[in-house]
């Protein structure tokens, strides 16, 4: 990574890194220490008092059906968010990269989700199956379905389930398309000639070829689940009824923020942090793996 | 065969433009309605008469019973903290990322790992103790503590450093003949060249700015500070039926316009610069 001809300088490198450095020292590792600390630490909730107490917190954490709640909410959420929303993005990429007319425009019309914020995207999709104003809310009722997603638990998690999927098949759809635009033609033409059908050019061919995009967009789509989609939930359904929508970051801010449970807060945080540390390496690994062919 | 293949294409595509419209529009819809209509549950599919005033009283009073955020000024702190947090970042990175390419220095790789580590971890992680540390420094309801936490990140630093790298070696010879220092180069060519990769980077930036949620509902408690995400959520507070629907859906109308118009006519940065500082 080294260039060959540089610039001489004993102070300028480290002046123009100095901003980076005091933002990066200040809210990243000063923060992430602390967390670290404070996760060995019992406060209580007027931070008058603390003891260092090894790792109760964790062991807690670990024995709180709450916290094991939150983590099968988790799992459920983050698996049903990732297959259906890069199922869809997959198909519609497919799709979209036939030479159809008006390719550019779905482009367009299918991309621009992309820009609308998670806690947005939860408000649209509560208005419109709001049990009561809703337009969908209202034919599911009529139609005797007894829908009601602030009463019922498995409604909540679809609902949720379904606006973050909608907000991010349109990330997914972008990636997949320009997977697909990389992929050779002759290939698929070669393919053609030796009669092979769409289905099996698409399953023999153009799936193992896009393997790298889609196991990226995988670990994209994961973490995306587990952080990013805290403003749908906290918009939507604010991790109720009951529990039944609450994931392990909405868990962080509610011990943390409403329940000043700081030292829990934190051994959560720290466990989060290891769970995206590991998703991150195997994606650089596999990242790794990928620029060496 | 084909003909049939097409029809069938052009369908499904439809289908998948008509499901990420519909909510688009059922909103759009609902903000040209008066509330009592949308109350009582005979939302019409057509649009209504009420559009003026909706987005007046939304300019001007703020909509939703309980906390009327007003979004005029909302819609500046949002505006201020993207462009704080887009421009910001771009700086600094490219700064850094200037200085660990252009120059050899003690201590080079580990400041480069110091910034890479934060790849790792989403500011929703650390999201507690950073929020005492913003406090510690008494930056709770201002404009440096909503947007100084969010610069720190590496993405922007590598995708200078990568476009950095494939600058010739021709390029800073002549410059340096030429009697050019550093800060010149930079300056006069380097900037220039990267003209494509910031704006690129603007656009995404930008965005990921305007959506912020989390982070601002922790560290702003003041209506003066409020932004459009976080105060259009709150607007609909538990989701009652006596909400003033229509203000709110006209809030909510122009939350996403700043972000969703930026996509849609800037498509070309906005695709490149997703696309190249992911990878």
């Amino acid at each position: 990574m080294h260039r060959r001809v540089i610039f001489r300088g004993k102070l300028l490198p480290y002046l123009l890194l100095l901003p980076q450095l005091i933002v990066t020292t200040v809210f990243f590792f000063w923060p992430a220490g602390q967390a670290i600390y404070q996760s060995t630490l019992l406060q209580d909730p007027f931070g008058l008092n603390s003891r260092f107490v090894w790792l109760e917190n964790f062991t807690a954490v670990f024995e709180n059906p709450l916290y094991l709640n939150a983590v099968a909410n988790t799992v459920v959420f983050s698996l049903s968010v990732t297959i259906m929303s890069m199922t869809a993005a997959l198909g519609l990429a497919v799709l979209a990269d036939r030479p159809i007319r008006f390719a550019l425009a779905y482009k367009t019309l299918l991309i621009w989700p992309y820009a609308v914020a998670p806690a947005v995207a939860a408000l649209l999709w509560l208005f419109v199956f709001h049990p009561s104003v809703g337009i969908i809310g209202q034919a599911l009722r009529h139609a005797g379905v007894a829908w009601d997603y602030k009463l019922n638990g498995g409604q909540a998690m679809g609902l949720i389930i379904f606006a973050a999927a909608w907000k991010q098949v349109s990330y997914n759809f972008l990636f997949f398309l320009a997977g697909l635009q990389a992929i050779p033609k002759s290939v698929i033409e070669a393919a053609s000639i030796d009669g092979a059908g769409a289905a099996r050019r698409f399953w023999t061919i153009v799936f193992p070829l896009l393997s790298p995009t889609t196991f990226f967009l995988l670990v994209v789509n994961i973490v995306y689940a587990f952080f990013d989609t805290f403003g749908i939930i906290h918009a939507l359904t604010a991790g109720g009824p009951g529990k039944s929508t609450e994931t392990l970051i909405y868990k962080v801010y509610v011990d943390g923020v409403v329940n000043l449970d700081l030292g829990g807060s934190a051994a959560e945080s720290v466990i989060l942090m290891i769970v995206v540390i590991g998703l991150t390496a195997i994606q650089f690994r596999y990242v790794e793996r990928r620029v060496q062919y | 065969m084909q003909r049939r293949a097409d029809w069938l294409t052009h369908a499904i595509l439809l289908i998948g433009v008509f499901v990420f419209a519909f909510p688009i529009y059922m909103t759009l819809v609902a903000s040209t309605q008066d509330a009592s209509t949308i109350g009582t549950g005979n939302l019409s599919l057509l649009p209504g008469s009420h559009m003026i005033e909706n987005y007046r009283a939304a300019w001007l009073s703020g909509g939703g019973q309980s906390s009327p955020g007003v979004v005029r000024t909302m819609m500046l702190n949002s505006l201020v903290m993207a462009l704080v947090i887009a421009i910001g970042k771009i700086a600094i990175s490219i700064l850094s990322a200037y200085a660990v390419v252009f120059f050899s220095f003690p201590l080079r790789m580990t400041f480069f790992w110091m910034i890479f580590v934060t790849l790792m971890l989403p500011v929703e992680v650390r999201i507690i103790p950073t929020y005492e540390v913003v406090s510690n420094l008494g930056l709770i309801n201002t404009y440096a503590g909503l947007t100084i936490p969010l610069i720190a990140s590496a993405t922007a630093t590598l995708l200078f450093r990568q476009f950095f790298l494939t600058i010739p070696d021709e390029l800073v010879e002549a410059a340096k003949i030429d009697g050019a220092g550093p800060l010149r180069f930079f300056w006069d060519t380097v900037l220039p060249l990267s003209r494509t990769n910031l704006a690129a980077l603007f656009v995404i930036l930008f965005i990921y700015g305007w959506n912020q949620y989390l982070w601002p509902l922790l560290v702003t408690t003041s209506r003066d500070y409020e932004t459009m995400v976080v105060g259009v959520s709150k607007m609909i507070g538990v989701g009652d039926a006596q909400n003033e629907w229509n203000t709110i859906m006209a809030t909510a109308v122009l939350t996403m316009l700043p972000p969703v118009a930026i996509v849609v006519l800037m498509q070309r940065w906005f695709v490149k610069g997703l696309v190249e500082s992911e990878k």
